[in-house]
């Protein structure tokens, strides 16, 4: 199979994120919240990226706030997988009254802007890594669970899984040996998607201040940091905005050639 | 009763609905996390007692249910009670904010709604061909791109390099309309980008699911030339997604006001919600949150509304 | 003389551009050089299989190529012009107006949106041939010819309000109202119950004679077609097989395929004598949930053990519904169901192991009865391992044996169902009903996807596989010809009730009830004249009207 080019350079651009996520601790220059320079620097030998608003490596910065906000949006993007393609699975597979409750559970809190709910929350919540991971997860399992429920009751009506039913197979075996297989495709594109927008969730709720907080590092408390350097021309809020459209479309050029491959599956079927 | 008449109805009516289970969620929800108010106000090291005095004076010691509806008995007589903070009141505080939020939301709303149409329309016309590439390529990579990113990039532009309009959106009363207009030039221009994108490619997606239906062949067939088939043939059939799609994205709009207006610090609702949440002012919260979420939910209905009205099959039942 | 000609195609080729996944585009051609010739006035037949290229052939005859589908070379000569390279503007003024299509999805093919009258009249109008009063005038003496209830005011209605069988003849009514030299009917009756067919057939035919049109009639089914066609063109993958008219063709084949097509549903099957019954379905009733009437009333049958029980009817006569009533899928009512001596629970999960392994089911999409990702073998393996606990070499050597009982080798057990053909994955379906040694097999609709030969080709194996393993076949179709193929005893459903039912030679032997009537006359028949006949004759309208 060949890979087209534009999911390649997505590919490269993903792996190389994660491995500075990884080994940020080495790779860095300079540690993350000791001045060593000027005010806002322009970018040099010694500071490649320049300085920030109090004098801090904006590499070094950015490098250990790729490590944060990956970490949170992955672990919120997990949390809101497995939470979401499990109750959807089980809808759709259960249906009745089961499916009914959750899915207008669901309605419901689709009902208000994810945003919304997440300000209301963080109103009376703490504001620590837990609890942001809790509530970008959770709001956003919601979308998972439509999308899973929605490929599985795609899969479930259909005649063979009728026909696995009339065989006499358990529910592990329908669920596990006919509707996975077919639903894995778009569910892993599905988390790609999720991820990019954990990504910009956090990224939004640190730079209203109601996200990661100091001494921790992440790209949209860095934007915040630096806005103010931008009406004098200093740049250094940009890098850090620069970095999660990086991540965002390296991510969704992966996702979406995913997608394109399972619908190209799909129209192959049937010769 | 008319089938339609009877669905609008029963539309509406689950509207209503969902609004009253938000307002619940959005209270009694609230409640039930861990954190209190009174212990918000005074901070970490308040006695006891004066906790407990607080929580009186606040009527945080009656049950939940009961100050539920009080609350919401309050909301319907447009009295939104006071911000814990300063002892404002809420509604006069949000009247002026709401005004200036709805006319930030309006005035995008009026450039990109067209806009959007009419580069679905372009899009779906050349669907494949250069300047479709162009279009979804550029929406694209609008889309990777929070509010607050694509707001400082169109910030450090237009209002630090060129210095064509200021960096910052400063209303004041009694401030003459093209001068508030200047004002909120950039905000507006980055709620434009923001919502276009997807406004536009679900409008793209929408009439190429139309064009691509049999009777759109039949009309070709019957040698029906372009502008007609689109006109006579594609349009009463798009109309109604296009429609629901334009409602989806302005409710899109509202959430994205909210990060917009802090960037340009601009003084109304998304701004008050956001300062209010880091102060931890429940009440404030709690009264903006289900402004917001109340439109989101009638932009919604809207929507549906829409779609039910122009569908044949529902206005002329058999 | 080519004068007289109204259209003539020459060397006609037909090419398209194919996707196959994970693979760089390519070229196909889907008709290789096919020359065809019309006169005025006349009638010309285009049949085949899917793939045959019948209906790309016909749409070229308006310059057009549905879907990418490019005229890559050749001359299409109408009303003495080129066509196939005429520009744009040339091809919208002959469309719909020199030349008009009828589709086999009339209501696919109108505008939900806006009322009949006005796309009937559109081309009329448009090309400026008439004013809108003659061309309502027009439009509503053709509905009154075409039969349609209430001529003068059905132009008012929206599509979705008018049944399928009219929405037909009002598309016929379109495409006849700008009064052009020709019509192309593109399957327009397939989508239809077969009583609803022959009157729309009917109401085509005398359409045609009245107007004096000339048209291209394209099918699959050589007994509709040879009602309706002075000529007849056989197709077969993009190339023609035999040119003639249609009492040559239908009488005196020369080619072999066409001697194929016309011997179709021509299976002979020795009624067996009554036996004790492996399956009794007494006095059943059934609904479905949230709904307020039976679908199922008062079903009482009984199929002997290695016999096949025939259940015909038309759409919506619950004859689907009876196969899930008997597989607990949709637990009746009341009634009881008894199987090889048993009652059988009313639900499928109270079932044993036995009573589910017994009674297999087949289905009318083979596509979709596979789980796409699984093999051939994994998927003829699944029962041997469920029931039978075989495994490893054994449960290969039985799926092998099964391959070979279905007449496929041993290749096949590695494939994937994409990449089968129609009649292989119906075959495959067969063995996997098969391989739980089953005493029952439910047949649903098993033929009806298929071509003809094709379909020929499964009945035959079907009946084969019951001689050699004695297993009942719950047989449910819509297609009387399958019925006299295939069963021993039949029962007629109506409306959710058994309207007939009995051994075949009484099913099928006069007097019959008006609807069997109706149904057995429907049946189209490979001779000339057969459907004048028929309609002069019938008891009963149709069930679609």
């Amino acid at each position: 199979m060949r890979i087209p080019l534009s999911a390649l350079i997505g590919m490269i651009f993903t792996g190389g994120f994660i491995f500075v996520a990884i080994f940020a601790h080495w790779i860095a220059p300079y540690p993350i919240n000791d001045p060593v320079g000027g005010v806002w620097e322009a970018p040099s030998a010694q500071f490649w990226l320049g300085t920030d608003t109090i004098g801090r490596d904006i590499l070094s910065r950015l490098i250990y706030g790729a490590q944060v906000t990956i970490f949170v949006a992955l672990a919120a993007s997990i949390l809101s997988f497995a939470l979401g393609t499990f109750l959807g699975f089980t809808a759709a597979v259960s249906g009745g009254w089961l499916d009914q409750a959750l899915s207008r559970s669901v309605d419901l809190m689709m009902a208000i802007p994810s945003l919304i709910v997440a300000l209301v929350l963080l109103s009376v919540l703490p504001l620590n890594l837990t609890v942001l991971v809790l509530v970008i997860g959770i709001l956003d399992s919601t979308r998972v669970f439509r999308l899973s429920r929605a490929v599985a009751a795609d899969i479930a009506v259909m005649e063979y899984v009728e026909a696995a039913k009339l065989r006499g197979e358990k529910g592990n075996w329908i669920i596990f040996k006919e509707i996975l297989p077919n639903a894995l495709s778009p569910l892993v594109a599905e988390f790609g998607l999720r991820f990019i927008f954990a990504v910009l969730f956090i990224s939004t709720l640190s730079f209203l201040g109601l996200g990661i907080q100091p001494p921790l590092a992440d790209w949209g408390g860095m934007v915040k940091e630096n806005r103010d350097g931008l009406i004098y021309g200093k740049t250094a809020a940009m890098l850090p905005a620069a970095a999660i459209a990086a991540l965002a479309i390296s991510v969704n050029l992966v996702a979406d050639w995913i997608l394109t491959r399972t619908s190209s599956l799909k129209g192959g079927r049937g010769g | 009763m008319h089938p339609i008449v009877k669905l609008l109805v029963q539309r509406i009516a689950l509207g209503l609905l969902l609004l009253l289970a938000v307002s619940a969620v959005i209270f009694l929800g609230v409640e039930a996390l861990p954190g209190d108010t009174a212990q918000a106000i005074l901070g970490q090291s308040a006695t006891p007692q004066a906790l407990e005095n607080l929580r009186a004076q606040l009527g945080l010691s009656d049950p939940p249910l009961t100050r539920y509806f009080n609350w919401l008995g309050g909301i319907l007589t447009g009295d939104l009670g006071k911000a814990l903070t300063n002892g404002a009141d809420i509604a006069a505080s949000i009247k002026p904010r709401l005004a200036n939020t709805l006319f930030l939301a309006g005035c995008a709303a009026v450039i990109a709604v067209p806009l959007a149409i009419l580069l679905g329309l372009v899009a779906a016309r050349y669907a494949g061909k250069w300047p479709d590439k162009v279009i979804s390529g550029i929406t694209l990579s609008t889309i990777s791109l929070p509010e607050f990113v694509v707001g400082y990039i169109v910030m450090y532009i237009f209002g630090v390099k060129m210095g064509w309009f200021s960096p910052t959106a400063m209303t004041f009363p009694g401030m003459s309309f093209w001068d508030r207009l200047h004002a909120v030039a950039l905000p507006v221009i980055v709620l434009v980008l923001v919502v276009l994108a997807h406004m536009m490619r679900m409008t793209r997606a929408a009439i190429l699911n139309v064009m691509q239906s049999a009777y759109i062949e039949t009309a070709e067939l019957k040698g029906v030339t372009p502008m007609n088939i689109i006109w006579k043939h594609a349009l009463p059939n798009a109309i109604a997604p296009v429609v629901a799609v334009v409602m989806l994205n302005l409710a899109y709009l509202v959430v994205g006001v909210v990060v917009v207006e802090v960037v340009f610090s601009y003084n109304a609702l998304g701004q008050y919600l956001v300062d209010h949440v880091t102060k931890r002012d429940l009440p404030v919260v709690q009264a903006v949150g289900l402004i917001f979420a109340g439109v989101y939910i009638l932009l919604n209905m809207l929507a549906d509304v829409i779609g039910i009205i122009a569908n044949p099959r529902l206005r002329h039942p058999k | 003389m080519a004068d007289d000609l109204l259209l003539n195609i020459k060397g006609l080729v037909i090419e398209a551009t194919a996707y196959p996944p994970g693979e760089p585009p390519k070229d196909i051609t889907l008709v290789h050089g096919v020359d065809l010739a019309l006169k005025r006035g006349k009638v010309l037949g285009l049949i085949g299989e899917s793939g045959a290229g019948k209906s790309t052939i016909g749409l070229s005859a308006m310059s057009y190529g549905r879907g990418g589908v490019r005229l890559a070379a050749g001359s299409i000569m109408l009303n003495g012009r080129e066509i196939r390279t005429a520009a744009p503007t040339d091809l919208r003024h002959l469309r719909g107006r020199e030349v008009t299509y009828v589709s086999q999805s009339a209501a696919a093919s109108f505008n939900p949106a806006k009322r009949l009258m006005e796309q009937v009249i559109e081309t009329s109008i448009g090309h400026g041939l008439m004013t809108k009063a003659e061309a309502e005038a027009r439009a509503v003496t053709l509905f009154r010819k075409l039969g349609l209830p209430n001529p003068e005011t059905i132009g008012s209605r929206y599509p979705h309000q008018v049944s399928g069988g009219q929405l037909q003849r009002v598309m016929t009514a379109m495409a006849l109202c700008p009064k052009p030299d020709l019509v192309i009917f593109d399957e327009p009756t397939t989508a239809l119950d077969v009583t609803t067919q022959i009157d729309v057939l009917a109401a085509i035919k005398e359409a045609i004679r009245d107007t004096q049109v000339a048209a291209l009639y394209i099918t699959h089914d050589l007994a509709v077609v040879a009602q309706v066609s002075d000529e007849i063109m056989v197709l077969r993958q993009g190339r023609m097989v035999e040119l003639g008219t249609t009492d040559q063709i239908i009488n005196a084949p020369r080619e072999d395929y066409t001697k194929a097509l016309v011997a179709v549903r021509s299976i002979e099957h020795e009624e067996k004598p009554e036996a004790p019954a492996v399956l009794s379905i007494q006095n059943v009733t059934a609904r479905y949930r949230g709904t307020n009437f039976d679908v199922l009333k008062n079903i009482t049958l009984d199929l002997p053990a290695g016999q096949t029980l025939a259940v015909v009817g038309e759409s919506g006569s619950g004859k689907s519904t009876l196969a899930r009533a008997i597989t607990g899928l949709l637990p009746p009512r009341s009634g009881r169901i008894s199987f090889a001596g048993r009652t059988l629970s009313n639900e499928t999960k109270a079932r044993s192991m036995d009573d589910l392994r017994e009674i297999q089911m087949i289905y009318q999409m083979a596509d979709t009865a596979m789980n796409p990702r699984q093999t051939v073998g994994d998927i003829i393996g699944r029962p041997l391992e469920l029931y039978f606990g075989l495994k490893g070499a054994e449960k290969q050597r039985r799926v092998q044996e099964l391959l070979d009982q279905i007449e496929m080798g041993a290749g096949f057990a590695r494939r994937y169902p994409a990449e089968l053909s129609g009649g292989q994955k119906q075959r495959v379906c067969i063995a996997r009903a098969l391989a739980a040694k089953p005493k029952l097999i439910i047949c649903d609709e098993v033929t009806s996807a298929l071509d003809p030969l094709v379909a020929d080709g499964i009945l035959k194996l079907l009946l084969n596989l019951q001689a050699e393993s004695q297993v009942a076949y719950l047989f449910i179709t819509h297609d009387l010809a399958t019925v006299r193929a295939i069963s021993d005893k039949i029962a007629v459903m109506y409306k959710g009730a058994v309207v007939r039912y009995g051994q075949k030679s009484d099913v099928l032997a006069p007097p019959f009830d008006d609807y069997t009537d109706l149904l057995l006359s429907s049946v189209p028949e490979m001779r000339l004249g057969w459907l004048e006949e028929v309609i002069s004759t019938r008891k009963m309208a149709s069930a679609g009207n």
